[in-house]
């Protein structure tokens, strides 16, 4: 049956302001899906973003919902789950956003083990402001602050969040529309901070200055580049050069900072 | 407001397709990677060319990113 | 709270007001000289089942109380100036949003690092313009430390009842310095809550004062609580959606402004001393304020009718009560730890009814009474 995506969807604010082809919208979707398999209540999710195009996802959806100051939805965040611990806090973030000027809560909030749900829509450009280069914009490329090839080596996300301290890590592409349905759903449940690098398509920003141009083929590219980790790990590095390495990298439970805190320090506290 | 076009398969078959005009962008993601190619462009908007040989694997409807497209499967009797 | 006098510091005041006040959440950073402010909430918060976090820096740590006010939680953060800079953008986002929260800003020598561990009250202007734009804010300003905690729950109040941050202003000395206090009882202080929806979520608009109790302020759901609203730092409607409709936009501004206008009476708060008979005004706040109220009483012993109007509610400004004042005294003397910022407000004020001098002090000590009265004998003299 044809999905009801309405059922989360804020009545009248489609259509939304993403570009033609960017697969923002495709992500969003998978995120709908998720939510929709896990049964969660409306009631009980946040969605909390910075700033940029993936930020104003939270808009869009019929939730307790949060559009906050460029690369701190993180932050913000945590005040939320913090003090209502039934609510499941999902963070949408671009690429900038999280990694940028978002950075240090990115690494905090993975080294702390929140229990937030970060998703990365990671199109490796700034878009809303126009094309300029971003923490994961490949070497070489084009943008309109790099007009002559991209020299900042960029950030593997993965192992930024890995590094960092994040207990569930995992990466996919906007093409792999099952695959990001599952690692969401896994890492909305996960108890902990969880991370997905979300590989995304901008065809209006990146794709225009760089190749392939076209929404369709930034896609192939996404599907023709993609490799299992577990297959990626039997390979040599040279090899694994521009390809996306998906699947879970980490998955681990170790105590999580709100429960910790509502289960050890608030009864030693009280206890004293 | 490009109306709401739904195109009904005839009696034996199986899909129904909508498309919401208004919403669609002309990305042409889904006329790519439709796999039967069911579905064209146009004048910018997408448009379904041939229904019957729809075979109901939703990609079309996954892969949109503008909430223009769903297809609806016939319940099961 | 038992009804014994204890012998504690500003800070430690400005937390047993906090808790007073009925504050659940706290984030902060390390920042001299406010370190006692987290110390002692992250002892204490958690036996109230109240959370404290460190946060990675200030920003984030503004960024935290505004994500837990919206759960529904009375929440702070502490700093010094350093610490205020970064926070502004953020503080900007509460104050576009109405998000009821407070910033205590324990002022330091500035600018920049400047001097952790000397008073300056050279952060005042920033209190109300430190972040972009048109905005309200409302700053307060004790100066001792029964004050700081009877001004702590006034800075909650204010915040919660009107949907508006309060920035609490103290300095080093008034931080650090120890003085006795006997805590109020519980209920002997008025602790107020915010207004709550009365329309069924469906209804419910986070930014709509039509039929709100309280005019120009709207009732705040809280996430989690079948209210599912949208809050944005871009131009919003009262449903909380973007708009780029310049009148909408007015309008949105306008009744964020006026609402402070409107209830700046019940925000205002001044201290007249010995001012019925002065003949020279002494227009004071803070720590610097204690040495005037010493200069007025020493003056007045060699016979000079001095007396002084303390501010304590900073922001929003009480223009009546200066002009008043300037209208019958020869002239006002306004002590500050700055080169003269609040100044600009009380020459503002006077409009022309007397003149207006500063006795300023920027080398992180307090101003002395000595330095007051002989400004103020110099003026006489020269009359």
């Amino acid at each position: 049956m044809a999905f009801e995506y309405e059922k989360y969807i804020r009545k009248g604010t489609l259509p939304h302001i993403w570009c033609p082809g960017c697969g923002h919208g495709i992500v969003m979707k998978s995120l709908l899906r998720a939510i929709d398999g896990l049964k969660l209540d409306k009631n009980d999710i946040a969605v909390v973003s910075g700033i940029g195009c993936a930020s104003r996802l939270p808009g869009y959806l019929d939730m307790n919902t949060l559009h906050t100051t460029h690369g701190r939805a993180l932050a913000f965040a945590t005040g939320i789950r913090l003090t209502n611990p039934k609510l499941k806090v999902i963070v949408v973030s671009g690429d900038g956003d999280a990694t940028a000027i978002g950075g240090n809560h990115f690494i905090h909030a993975a080294r702390r083990n929140i229990e937030i749900t970060l998703l990365v829509f990671n199109n490796s450009i700034y878009g809303m402001t126009g094309g300029q280069v971003a923490p994961t914009t490949p070497l070489g490329a084009i943008a309109t602050t790099m007009p002559y090839g991209n020299i900042d080596p960029p950030f593997d996300v993965v192992k930024l969040a890995e590094g960092a301290g994040a207990t569930f890590v995992a990466r996919t592409t906007s093409y792999h529309t099952a695959q990001t349905e599952q690692l969401i759903k896994q890492a909305i449940m996960h108890k902990g901070f969880s991370v997905i690098d979300i590989i995304d398509a901008c065809p209006v920003q990146f794709g225009r200055r760089n190749k392939p141009k076209e929404a369709p083929d930034m896609m192939q590219l996404q599907k023709d580049n993609a490799i299992p980790l577990q297959l990626a790990q039997k390979k040599k590095p040279e090899e694994l050069t521009g390809k996306i390495i998906t699947g879970i990298f980490v998955k681990k439970d170790l105590p999580s900072y709100t429960d910790t805190y509502y289960n050890t320090i608030i009864p030693k506290a009280q206890a004293k | 407001m490009v109306e709401t076009q739904t195109v009904e398969k005839k009696p034996q078959q199986k899909h129904k397709i909508k498309i919401i005009g208004e919403r669609c962008k002309g990305c042409e993601i889904c006329v790519v990677y439709c796999p039967e190619d069911v579905l064209a462009m146009k004048d910018l908007v997408v448009a379904v060319s041939n229904l019957d040989k729809c075979t109901g694997c939703m990609r079309c409807e996954l892969f949109c990113p503008d909430f223009a497209i769903y297809v609806d499967l016939p319940e099961k009797s | 709270m038992e009804k014994k006098a204890l012998l504690i510091s500003g800070n430690e005041a400005c937390v047993e007001g906090a808790l007073y006040a009925g504050i659940q959440f706290y984030a902060g950073y390390p920042i001299t000289p406010s370190s006692e402010i987290p110390e002692g909430l992250a002892r204490k918060l958690p036996k109230y089942g109240g959370v404290m976090i460190q946060m990675e820096d200030e920003i984030a740590a503004m960024a935290a109380i505004i994500g837990a006010s919206l759960a529904g939680k009375k929440s702070m953060t502490a700093t010094s100036g350093p610490g205020f800079s970064l926070k502004q953008e953020n503080i900007g986002f509460a104050s576009f949003n109405e998000i009821p929260c407070v910033i205590v800003n324990v002022m330091r020598g500035g600018p920049s690092t400047g001097a952790p561990t000397g008073p300056s009250q050279g952060d005042v202007m920033q209190a109300r313009w430190g972040t972009h734009g048109d905005h309200p804010i409302v700053a307060l300003a004790p100066n001792s430390i029964p004050e700081i905690f009877t001004e702590t729950v006034r800075a909650f109040n204010i915040s919660e009842k009107f949907r508006i941050p309060v920035i609490l202003l103290l300095d080093e000395i008034i931080a650090h310095m120890r003085e006795r206090i006997i805590f109020p009882e519980k209920g002997e202080l008025e602790v107020v809550d915010r207004l709550k929806p009365t329309v069924p979520p469906d209804q419910y608009k986070p930014f709509d004062v039509t039929n709100s109790p309280l005019p120009m302020v709207p009732p705040m759901a809280a996430y989690g609580t079948g209210y599912r609203f949208h809050v944005t730092g871009l131009n919003h409607r009262i449903d909380g959606f973007p708009t780029n409709n310049g009148e909408l936009i007015e309008k949105e501004l306008h009744r964020i402004m006026d609402k402070v206008e409107l209830y700046k009476k019940d925000m205002f708060k001044t201290e007249a001393y010995m001012l019925d008979d002065a003949e020279i005004g002494i227009v004071a706040y803070g720590s610097s304020a204690r040495a005037a109220k010493y200069a007025v009483n020493e003056l007045r012993k060699q016979g000079v009718k001095a007396g002084m109007l303390r501010y304590i509610t900073i922001w929003p400004f009480e223009d009546n009560a200066v002009e008043k004042l300037a209208q019958k005294v020869k002239f006002i003397v306004v002590p500050e730890l700055n080169f003269g910022q609040l100044i600009l407000e009380v020459e503002r004020a006077a409009k022309g009814k007397t003149k207006v001098y500063g006795v300023n002090r920027v080398n992180i000590e307090i101003i002395h009474p000595h330095e007051i009265i002989e400004k103020i004998k110099e003026l006489l003299h020269g009359i």
